[in-house]
């Protein structure tokens, strides 16, 4: 579970992220919607502190992890990411890329590295690419393994930042089969996204984020047929 | 003309010592220049102010004077200040490997700055300390775009060294001499030199394209 206070988060003059509050709880796949620049990323990015939230906190499983005394490394153990530029280890095989944070994070053996690694390819559908380096692969393979990268690392939750937007069309759908087959075993998932149906079909909630504000947030039915604001109203009939 | 190589024959193993005198020197300089240079570059590009300052300021120095000052300051002046009569060899080791550190760090601070700002984001999302991160994700990416500018920095290196001549160590250069003032010529062996230098130049170019294609295996 990870819970998030009134977190704000500031550029310079720029307020990126206005007292957002909500929780997040365990086994529950979440989708943050909104128009570009609304702040999707940066909310998710506060989750596993690759942003510092300017004020405000966030509780993983109820330990304040915005505390400075925290590690973050440690916090960041227990919390995947997916990116939308996937960002593979271009200089190491699939193999080595999903194996690495394992062996020098939990101190792994290679060998079991390995075996955990060969079931999440293999679960992702790339067991033939394994000696593969990341530029022969293509995007949505790409973005497979760095979802098998994440899972490694046995996390409780995963962060997903736009991961089919720098996708070609045709390889969407292979990128959210896999995190569909994701969220049906349970894992705890926060998914910024645009792909509209996806969040109606797998999300259990949806968050809307407008101008660094969380604007509404609900069932994804509901919200999809009827929202509330005005904001969301015109967003959707815009996206879909 | 009159070339006469026959007079230097005798000379040669006198000469040829030279270059393992130049190529000692020089392989310790390196080194140094390396570590310190990557120590350096990783000072440049902390968030402490006072890291960068000292490591720009030390950049900032040994770029801004002749080496060949930096040379004579370090060989007379240590003994002077310290009484340390410092060896030959280590006024020319710690001279050559100080400067390049303060070449090599703006390699490779320029290199790390090139790598993608993901790489970094991707390593620390998996709970990747700075340690491993540096110096298994970020600094093997950084080096492989940095590998021609570093190779140039040793040829430079390897070609400058030459000036420890003037100290009075017995590396090639100074043996070219020595041997063209005891036969009173001095075109010969100087040429001689000349070639040596660019043999040893050629091979580590050669070992660089050969590091250079092992790197790039990847892409």
């Amino acid at each position: 579970m990870i819970k998030a206070k009134e977190i704000s988060k500031v550029f310079g003059n720029n307020t990126v992220l206005k007292n957002i509050s909500t929780t997040i709880n365990t086994g529950e796949v979440v989708a943050v919607i909104g128009p570009s620049g609304s702040g999707k990323s940066t909310f998710l990015r506060c989750l596993n502190l690759l942003e510092e939230p300017t004020s405000g906190e966030i509780y993983l499983n109820d330990k304040k992890i915005t505390d400075k005394k925290v590690d973050k490394l440690v916090v960041r153990k227990n919390i995947g990411m997916v990116f939308q530029h996937f960002h593979l280890f271009p200089h190491m095989t699939v193999l080595d890329n999903v194996t690495y944070a394992p062996q020098k994070v939990k101190g792994l053996s290679k060998s079991e590295a390995q075996k955990i690694a060969k079931e999440l390819l293999a679960k992702v559908g790339l067991t033939d690419k394994e000696n593969a380096y990341p530029n022969r692969l293509s995007g949505g393979q790409k973005q497979r393994v760095a979802i098998a990268r994440a899972l490694a690392m046995e996390p409780e939750i995963m962060l997903f930042d736009e991961p089919t937007s720098a996708l070609d069309p045709e390889m969407v759908k292979e990128v959210l089969d896999v995190m569909k087959d994701l969220a049906g075993t349970g894992m705890t998932m926060v998914i910024v996204t645009h792909e509209m149906n996806f969040a109606k079909e797998v999300a259990d909630r949806v968050l809307f984020l407008d101008d660094g504000v969380l604007l509404e947030e609900g069932d994804p039915k509901e919200f999809f047929k009827q929202p509330k604001t005005e904001r969301a109203r015109d967003f959707l009939d815009k996206v879909l | 003309m009159n070339l006469d190589f026959s007079q230097i024959v005798p000379y040669t193993p006198f000469m040829l010592k030279g270059i393992w005198a130049t190529l000692e020197f020089v392989i310790f300089s390196i080194i140094i220049g390396l570590v310190l240079g990557t120590l350096l570059a990783l000072c440049k590009i902390t968030k402490v102010s006072f890291l960068k300052w000292i490591a720009n300021a030390y950049t900032s120095i040994f770029r801004g004077t002749p080496l060949i000052l930096q040379l004579m300051i370090i060989y007379y002046a240590i003994p002077q200040l310290t009484g340390y009569d410092i060896p030959i060899f280590l006024s020319a080791v710690l001279t050559f490997g100080l400067n390049s550190a303060a070449y090599v760090s703006e390699i490779i601070r320029a290199g790390i700055m090139a790598v993608d700002k993901g790489q970094m984001e991707a390593a620390e999302a998996l709970g990747v300390p700075y340690r491993p991160m540096m110096l298994n994700i970020i600094l093997p990416q950084a080096i492989k775009n940095i590998l021609p500018a570093l190779l140039n920095e040793f040829i430079t290196l390897t070609k400058e060294s030459a000036i420890v001549s003037t100290i009075g160590y017995l590396d090639l250069m100074r043996r070219a001499q020595i041997v063209g003032a005891d036969i009173y010529r001095n075109f010969e062996p100087l040429l001689l030199a000349g070639a040596i230098y660019w043999i040893m130049v050629f091979i580590l170019t050669k070992i660089g394209q050969a590091i250079e294609r092992r790197l790039r295996q990847g892409d």
